[in-house]
């Protein structure tokens, strides 16, 4: 049993002296809930104090004010080492002069114990880690790779309450990346033990996390299941933050509001009908004539002759199952005029569509495209949602639905 | 006008370039390695003749034009062993010098450690405040120290000059070894912490292995700042924990001729210096020039 509750952490840095002394909040009041055995993964862009907030759970960093609470027990006066917790660093910060075994052992061999338990232990964390054959070389002769097994096994062998890891795949390549990806996923359901992960790598969070926390500049934005986020966005900054390629946003204005949706005018001057409630979460209300932002994902836009929208092909990205078409926008207008856009503009008033591997659009091409409303996001001025009236039925799922060891031990329960 | 002329002229006119190149890349060396040996030999010449002239009879040792051919003769050695005990004032100076590091090391380590890895408003004034006081000319303050240690019964100890060697070395050693400390990545102290490792064991188990080339490098050139250094042992210490600084002093007094001994004097004197600097210079030059992990 391992939980983890952040009771409103505020971390300050002061710098400069004397007069010119001037204090920062980096971390503003975070609030958050890790259950046993879950796999948190805090997102955000960088600076946004993902790495901070890890170090103050850690104790390598004091919190101003709040309270850290593991198994409900208040930690902030206690060490890092009577935390219970292992961390694993981006730089993966190896012992240069032990050997693979001896940095493993190192913990244990603080703590005093025997060196026939601290072999045996060691050998089993290797034995998890594949990493028997090197336990007597020194780190600089071993691969990115294999140092990063080094660093996860370091922190195996002291039988944490719950891993940290802090960017610990960013410094591989990509190959490797998805493998060691796997093979955490697989250390999670092993050992049982409660993770959080700080990344900046979308793929990660997604594929990795039971619960993702989305920051920014020290704010916790969202948490919930990577489905909930993608599909159920609380504000603007999450809706783009989350999903590859990035949302499309347009500005749009309200025409109707009912029991099933709110209906908005588009650019060509149609209408649809977007199923979403008429309150943001904060109560305020939307009514006719308020001017919202109407956000799509690329990949619930398609090529449509009768569609609403007009665009002009600026670039084609072939990935072979799919196809992303950079679009330029005229904004507001849905006639595109010829080359009106400037490359720098295109990344934001251009939009991406997915389209199918083998359409068959040229660059120069204008073509008209349109929308799922069932899956488009409708945001206020304010950046909140409006949030969809359909619950999407995936939103609770976690990681651990996905892997083959449940699947198997459910089917196991039905037979 | 045929292609294969022009071709053929190309070449050679790319050849001599090229031989031109090779040519000024040999020179340079040349050059290069003449400066060296000029500015070495310049260097080494008056520890070269000083050695030539203790083995000198006091006559060969005035003669002009000096003479080059002699039969060697030791003489002066025997004769400066005679008057005062070499053997007592090399003991005292290589205690006092490896007395003088230990001890600077000890002081200087948990101070570097706490700047390096601990860094307040203040430290960044307070390492430069260490280094002016090395800019303080000793004599500005030799009364006060002088009346301090008479007060504490110092003077002519070997203690005293340990004292005042450390403090005189302080700053450079500490100096180099927050350099050396500020080389080390955060991240692996953070980890030992994170296994739980203390201050200490931080210190012992990761810090002092991972700098150790760096720290030995800091302790040799302590020791040799410390036996070299003469002008607080002439003047704190008579006898009992006299240096060989205060040796070879002691036979400047003119009296007759005193070339040849006072050349023996020198000798004996930085022999153990010079072949310990000769033997460590490897580990010198690595820890000051590349710093401690790479
Ligand atoms: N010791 C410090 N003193 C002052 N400011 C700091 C200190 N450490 C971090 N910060 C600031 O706190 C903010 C958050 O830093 P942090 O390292 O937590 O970001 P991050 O989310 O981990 O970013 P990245 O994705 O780049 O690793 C940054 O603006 C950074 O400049
Ligand atoms: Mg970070």
């Amino acid at each position: 049993m391992s939980t983890l509750t952040l009771k409103n952490i505020v971390k300050e840095f002061t710098s400069g002296s004397g007069a010119s002394a001037s204090t920062t909040q980096v971390i503003k009041g975070v609030d958050l809930e890790v259950k046993d055995q879950e796999f948190v993964v805090f997102v955000g862009p960088s600076g946004c104090g993902k790495s901070t907030l890890m170090r103050m759970i850690a104790g390598l960093e004091n919190a101003t004010s709040g309270d850290i609470l593991i198994d409900g027990k208040r930690m902030n006066d206690i060490g890092p080492a009577e935390r219970g917790l292992a961390m694993v660093f981006q730089s993966y910060a190896l012992y240069p002069h032990m050997t693979v075994g001896e940095n493993m052992g190192f913990s244990l061999k603080l703590a005093g114990v025997s060196k026939e338990e601290r072999a045996e232990k060691v050998n089993a964390a290797a034995e998890v880690l594949q990493l028997g054959p090197l336990l007597d070389r020194k780190p600089k002769a071993l691969s990115g790779g294999q140092r990063q097994r080094v660093a996860i096994g370091r922190a195996i062998v002291r039988n944490p309450s719950i891993f940290l890891f802090d960017e610990p795949l960013s410094n591989l390549d990509a190959a490797l990346r998805v493998q060691m990806r796997i093979e955490l996923a697989r250390l999670h359901a092993e050992l049982k033990a409660t993770m959080i992960y700080v990344t900046h790598d979308q793929v990660e969070a997604m594929t990795m996390a039971d619960k993702i926390v989305v920051l920014q500049g020290g704010v916790v934005e969202q948490v919930g299941s990577p489905m909930e986020l993608y599909h159920h966005p609380r504000n603007r900054f999450v809706a783009g933050f989350i999903g590859s390629p990035k949302m499309n946003f347009l500005d749009i204005t309200v025409t109707g509001v009912a029991g099933e949706g709110v209906t908005v005018r588009l650019p060509d001057g149609s209408e649809r009908l977007i199923p979403v409630v008429s309150q943001t979460e904060d109560g305020a209300s939307v009514i006719v004539g308020d001017s919202l932002t109407l956000g799509v994902r690329p990949e619930h836009l398609m090529l449509d002759a009768q569609g609403p929208f007009s665009g002009q092909v600026q670039v084609i990205e072939r990935l072979g199952g799919v196809t992303s078409l950079y679009l330029a926008t005229p904004d507001g207008s849905g006639d595109a005029p010829i080359g009106g856009l400037k490359s720098d503009e295109q990344s934001d008033s251009g939009w991406i569509l997915m389209a199918d591997g083998d359409v068959n659009s040229r660059v120069g091409d204008s073509i008209r495209y349109g929308f799922d409303t069932e899956r488009a996001h409708l945001f206020t001025r304010e950046g909140l949602a409006l949030q969809n009236l359909n619950r999407h039925p995936l939103t609770s799922l976690t990681r651990q639905d996905n892997s083959l060891s449940s699947a198997s031990a459910a089917q196991e329960a039905r037979a | 006008m045929s292609t294969s002329t022009s071709n053929s002229v190309a070449a050679a006119s790319a050849a001599v370039s090229a031989s031109r190149a090779r040519r000024s890349v040999i020179n340079k060396k040349l050059v290069l390695t003449l400066v060296a040996w000029t500015i070495a030999l310049v260097m080494f010449f008056p520890i070269f003749w000083m050695i030539l002239t203790s083995f000198k009879t006091e006559a060969e040792a005035i003669a002009t034009p000096p003479s080059l051919f002699f039969t060697p003769s030791v003489e002066g050695y025997i004769e400066i062993q005679a008057r005062a005990d070499y053997f007592k004032y090399a003991l005292n100076s290589v205690v006092i010098s490896l007395g003088a590091t230990l001890l600077a090391l000890l002081i200087a380590i948990p101070s570097a450690y706490s700047m390096a890895f601990l860094p307040t408003k203040r430290t960044q004034g307070t390492l430069l405040w260490m280094l002016s006081t090395k800019m303080l000319p000793s004599v500005g303050v030799l009364l006060p120290v002088y009346l301090i240690f008479r007060d504490l019964g110092l003077l002519d100890s070997r203690t005293g000059l340990i004292i005042i060697y450390m403090l005189m070395n302080l700053p450079i050693v500490v100096w180099m070894l927050y350099t050396f400390f500020k080389d080390i990545p955060k991240d692996i102290l953070e980890a030992g912490r994170m296994d739980g490792a203390s201050t200490l064991q931080e210190i012992f188990h990761l810090l002092l292995p991972l700098t150790l080339p760096g720290i030995a490098s800091t302790g040799l050139l302590c020791v040799i700042l410390s036996w070299n250094e003469a002008f607080w042992s002439l003047n704190l210490t008579t006898s009992n924990a006299a240096p060989l600084t205060a040796y070879i002093a002691s036979f400047s007094s003119p009296e007759g001729l005193f070339w040849a001994k006072l050349s023996a004097a020198s000798t004996l004197a930085i022999a153990p210096i010079l072949i310990f600097g000769w033997m460590t210079q490897k580990q010198m030059v690595r820890g000051l020039t590349f710093g401690a992990v790479k």
